[in-house]
């Protein structure tokens, strides 16, 4: 560090290029910063997962099975079987690139195994040596290697450093998507025990108590009487949800995270506001109290089980459908697996808006619909009363979250409710938004604190097009619909582009909504002085206050 | 070190075929023996690697989206971007492998502001690439006319446009050039571009530089080496009627033209060749943004074991009553 | 000022060899990447390192505003804090400005009888390379501010209400190894 200055003679000594080796002839050398504690025993046993032991992933020794070589290479072969996407992927990239300079973690890090494709090739070096003729015969001229104790080592390395996105399936011109095989080669870890605690510490909670954080029952409730208190501060109304009735019309699901998380909890206060105000035949469980599904970032099959108690709950407490919450991942595993994995839903109806009387015929099986969809057609009905000038500190943009932009095709949806209730709405550069959105790094069960770095390079390109419109329009607000978003782009944007908050669309609803019988408001779900009002105490400060985020 | 060993093995299949025409005699093994046994390996094999891809099932529903879904009828879908439908989907993948829409996907980025200049070298990807595959076809069905004993209409109108700028002779053929051009290209930009050099293996070399030597060897014929046609042409029709014959004074350089092109077939199946096929089976493509409308079956879905709501009552019933949640069992 | 001048003049060639070495530091492939893609949001990295660069090269001529060159300064190092870089990597693109001046016009100003104003540039550059090593533990301390920010956010004043900080704090640190 303190190196003084030295001369340019002396500096032009320096080496400071790292040397271009092939990058088979590279070997992972894990960085702190940018990877995540390893799953802890209890956790893992918890679910019934193998190899359930401490380790450290920074140790030499990973403590593993005998044999472990064999479990990989039997797993890769049960998954050809199984899965054609697979197979596909693995047989038919071309190498052409496309998708190289797509992904927000080689944009941000430079990283060159962060590039999909090489990503890929992690795997497919060892499927071509020990699955197909020509790795065999030409070893590593076909491009093929040995499954060893570093290839394995940088697998674990990499495919935590991959969230999932499928930003690069879209440029592919076959439509590889590295998330997919991210999915296979995390199962092949989860083979040997090994994945990392933020994720298995949540699908343990999630098993046991129906949520990630591993909240009880009564804490849940609790946890939301204070924000029905915080509401009636605000409102003056008092909103009396109910939980775990059976007869209701509704089920009400959501990612927990909006439970106990800022910003998520105002986003929260939204959803019971707003179903308050409709008058909504709804209730919470307690038991499915988890729209996400960090078990989707293990295994299939933990997915599946963890997903299990969504309809198991709605069959008991005997609704007729569900509505779910703002939340990325948990619509993609909606959207694209709950009803191959626990349907047929045929003990639930087709849901109809009794508001409305819209039939959601797009859901007609999954039985499932996502609230921006839901509020929406409310709004496109005039079934609210709105009244967007109270967002009109705010100057918005809306970030399209991975999953369920590029997993489902939401996006129309949420820029209409946006547009409904406040005022001031930008857009994003063109190739940074909609199927071309930027990550926010932290997805796929990255989030965690001890991989801030890579956490910060991922949602690097995300955070630049935010501050292209924070300098161009003066935004100020980032809205999203999804739950990891709320928490992770708060810390990108801290860091990144301060001055930005980020918001759930359902707290702009929230403070736009004019509920019957409510006093007169002051203030927004946040305790912050709405616009009008503070105007009449101090006339023109309110240019600095619009930073409140 | 990658692209010269490609290099060094199309050197060396040219190479075996002189020495085996020219010095051994072996007409007959390249003509006929060898011609076969490649049709053969490529029919059996290219069947055998899309039967194989298409036994394993497509478990679940899984399109990448790249537009708005359809839900509520006041909101615009996007009809091929994320299709709902069946002709949605046709049509999406009609494009995709007619104009490789995901690659001209790229071309956006071009969009932007400020005064620096756009770079834009994605779009040559896409524009050599379409280039190489569609000029590839249909220097292939010009070929029927050596398979046929009367040249059908459309051929000879293939023909005919292909060669329209009536330059030299024999005329010019347009794809000729655009091949030869558009190869020449996909692979200096495989050396020239790091991080696409970085990636590529001695078996993405290799198929460009067979297809250069073909492509190569075939102009030399036309143009330059003339070779015997009528005897190429006796020679073509004994192979599609199982009567081989080897008609005399054909010259190597047809022998070249042919082995290189057998050799291709004969490794298309065990390369990333078979992406032709393999486009068609992309379930990230291929499928209906519908999961919610019509529910998919994954045919090894099995029983799992969960937590269930009777066990998680067990675990908090007193909690829930003292919170005043209604239980199954008091 | 002459100084100023021939500078300026060579703006370009200068900076163009000053981004040209900063891009040394990255994997060959990366960095060409970083040069050649221009779209600032496919590329937000040689964006930014450019746009810095262009800043403080100005800033330079002028005489260097703390607070000016700072932001610059900042754009830049805020990236490489957080890539695979020593402390003195991250900032040794400033002494390399050095390195570049003088190859650029070291000689022109020694035979223009200019040296003592390159001294004063260099001064100016070493005044850069200070702050940008407080910059650079800025954005370190922040990394870690937001670890802790996050985890208090997690919390959450109703979890406090509740008294069930404890709780959480204690997963936390038994998650931290
Ligand atoms: S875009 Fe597709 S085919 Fe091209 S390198 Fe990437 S994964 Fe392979
Ligand atoms: S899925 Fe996303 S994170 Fe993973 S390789 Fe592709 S672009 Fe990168």
């Amino acid at each position: 560090m303190a190196k003084g200055t030295p001369k340019p003679d002396e500096l032009s000594r320096i080496d400071y290029t790292p040397p271009q080796k092939e990058w088979m002839d590279t070997p992972v050398k894990l960085k702190p910063g940018m990877y995540c504690w390893g799953a802890k025993a209890k956790n893992l046993q918890a679910v019934g997962f193998p190899n359930a032991r401490d380790w450290t992933p920074a140790d030499e020794d990973w403590k593993l099975p005998e044999n472990w070589e064999w479990t990989v290479l039997e797993g890769i072969y049960d998954r050809l079987k199984k899965y054609r996407s697979f197979q596909l992927f693995l047989d038919i990239c071309v190498r052409c690139g496309a998708c190289a300079d797509k992904c927000h973690f080689y944009i941000g890090s430079g990283d060159p195994k962060n590039m999909p494709v090489l990503r890929a090739e992690l795997l497919r070096s060892v499927y071509r040596r020990h699955f197909t003729f020509g790795g065999k015969l030409l070893g590593r001229i076909a491009g093929a290697r040995k499954l060893t104790l570093d290839v394995l080592k940088e697998w674990w390395y990499y495919f935590f450093q991959c969230t999932e996105c499928r930003r690069c399936s879209v440029f592919c011109p076959y439509g590889i998507d590295q998330a997919e095989i991210t999915m296979m080669g995390r199962e092949l870890l989860n083979l040997l025990g090994l994945n990392i605690d933020w994720i298995q510490g949540p699908v343990a909670n999630c098993y046991k108590k129906g949520n990630h954080l591993g909240l009880e029952p009564h804490t849940i409730m609790s946890n939301i009487e204070f924000m029905l208190d915080d509401i009636e501060s605000i409102t003056g109304i008092r909103i009396e949800p109910s939980f775990n009735r059976k007869g209701a019309e509704i089920l009400f699901v959501t990612p927990s995270g909006d439970l106990f998380a800022d910003p998520g909890t105002y986003t929260c206060m939204g959803y019971l506001m707003l179903f308050h105000e409709l008058g909504l035949d709804y209730t919470w469980s307690t038991y499915a109290s988890e729209g996400g599904n960090f078990g989707f970032f293990t295994t299939n099959e933990m997915a599946k089980r963890l997903n299990a108690k969504i309809y198991a709950e709605a069959k008991r407490l005997g609704v007729k459908w569900i509505l779910g919450g703002e939340c990325g991942h948990m619509w993609r595993v909606v959207h694209q697996y709950m009803d191959t994995w626990n349907g047929p839903a045929d003990f639930l109806e087709e849901p109809v808006s009794p508001i409305t009387g819209t039939k959601f015929e797009n859901a007609k099986t999954t039985k499932m619909v996502h609230i921006a969809e839901f509020t929406a057609d409310l709004i496109r009905h005039g079934k609210l009363n709105l009244d967007p000038s109270r967002n009109d500190h705010l100057k918005v943009t809306f970030h399209d979250s991975c999953n369920t932009s590029r997993g489902m095709g939401i996006f129309e949806e949420p820029r209409y409710i946006i547009k409904n209730v406040c005022n001031n709405f930008y857009e994003m550069p063109e190739n940074t938004i909609r199927e071309k959105t930027f990550c926010c790094g932290s997805g796929s069960g990255l989030n965690a604190g001890e991989n801030m770095e890579l956490r910060m390079r991922g949602g690097l390109p995300r955070a630049n097009a935010v501050k292209y419109v924070h300098e161009k329009y003066g935004v100020n607000m980032l809205a999203n619909i999804c739950a990891i978003d709320r928490a992770a782009l708060s810390t990108l944007m801290d860091y990144w582009v301060p001055g930005v908050g980020v918001t759930g669309v359902h707290e702009l609803v929230a403070n736009a909504l004019v509920m019957k019988g409510e006093k007169k408001r002051t203030t927004n779900l946040r305790g912050e002085p709405l616009p009008g009002v503070e105007e009449e105490e101090e006339e023109g400060k309110e240019e600095k206050e619009e930073q409140g985020g | 070190m990658r692209a010269l060993f490609s290099f060094i093995v199309v050197i060396a299949l040219v190479a075996i075929v002189f020495v085996g025409v020219k010095g051994a005699n072996l007409e007959f093994l390249f003509g006929v023996i060898i011609p076969y046994a490649a049709l053969a390996t490529f029919i059996i094999g290219f069947i055998y690697r899309v039967v194989k891809w298409g036994r394993s099932p497509v478990p679940f529903h899984i399109p990448t989206t790249c537009g708005q879904q359809k839900t509520l009828p006041w909101i615009k879908d996007s009809k091929i971007e994320n299709p709902s439908t069946t002709a949605g989907v046709i049509a999406r993948m009609a494009l995709e492998v007619l104009v490789f829409r995901s690659l001209f996907r790229n071309l956006k980025t071009d969009l932007r502001e400020g005064p620096r200049l756009a770079y834009g070298s994605d779009k040559w990807l896409w524009l050599a690439g379409l280039a190489f595959h569609w000029s590839f076809l249909i220097i292939a069905f010009r070929h029927l006319r050596f398979f046929m004993q009367d040249v059908p209409v459309v051929v000879q109108w293939v023909e005919g446009l292909d060669s329209f700028l009536q330059i030299g002779a024999p005329l010019l053929y347009i794809t000729d050039v655009i091949i030869i051009t558009a190869v020449t290209y996909l692979f200096l930009r495989r050396v020239y571009i790091p991080q696409v050099r970085y990636i590529s293996l001695a078996a993405d070399y290799f198929p460009l530089f067979l297809i250069l030597g073909i492509a190569i060897s075939g102009v030399l014929m036309r143009y330059f080496i003339k070779v015997h046609v009528v005897g190429v042409k006796e020679l073509a029709m004994g192979l599609v009627s199982f009567n081989p014959t080897i008609p005399e004074g054909i010259g190597v350089i047809f022998y070249i033209h042919l082995f290189l092109i057998c050799v291709l077939f004969a490794y298309f199946p065990f390369s990333k060749l078979m992406h032709m096929g393999g486009v068609f089976l992309s379930p990230t493509r291929n499928l209906a943004n519908n999961s919610r409308m019509v529910r998919h079956v994954n045919p090894w879905n099995y029983p799992v074991k969960v937590h269930t709501y009777e066990e998680y009552e067990e675990e908090f019933r007193e909690k829930m009553k003292m919170a005043g949640l209604p239980v199954e069992k008091e | 000022m002459e100084l100023k001048n021939i500078l300026s003049a060579k703006r370009t060639a200068v900076l163009k060899k000053w981004f040209d070495v900063i891009l040394e530091s990255y994997p060959p492939n990366t960095a060409e990447f970083l040069r050649t893609q221009k779209d600032p949001f496919a590329n937000p990295v040689g964006h930014t390192i450019f746009e810095g660069m262009e800043g403080i090269f100005d800033e330079l001529l002028e005489g260097v505003d703390s607070h000016k060159a700072s932001v610059f300064l900042d754009n830049i190092i805020r990236v490489r804090a957080i890539q695979d870089f020593t402390p003195s990597q991250a900032v040794l693109f400033v002494f390399l400005l050095k390195k570049v001046i003088e190859e650029e016009v070291g000689e022109e100003l020694r035979k223009e009888g200019l040296s003592e104003e390159l001294t004063l540039l260099n001064s100016r550059i070493d005044k850069l390379a200070l702050l940008a090593f407080d910059i650079y533990m800025k954005c370190r301390e922040k990394l870690y501010e937001l670890r802790a920010k996050e985890l208090e956010n997690r919390t959450f004043r109703l979890l406090k209400k509740a008294n069930l900080v404890y709780e959480i704090q204690e997963q936390e640190a038994e998650s931290r190894n």
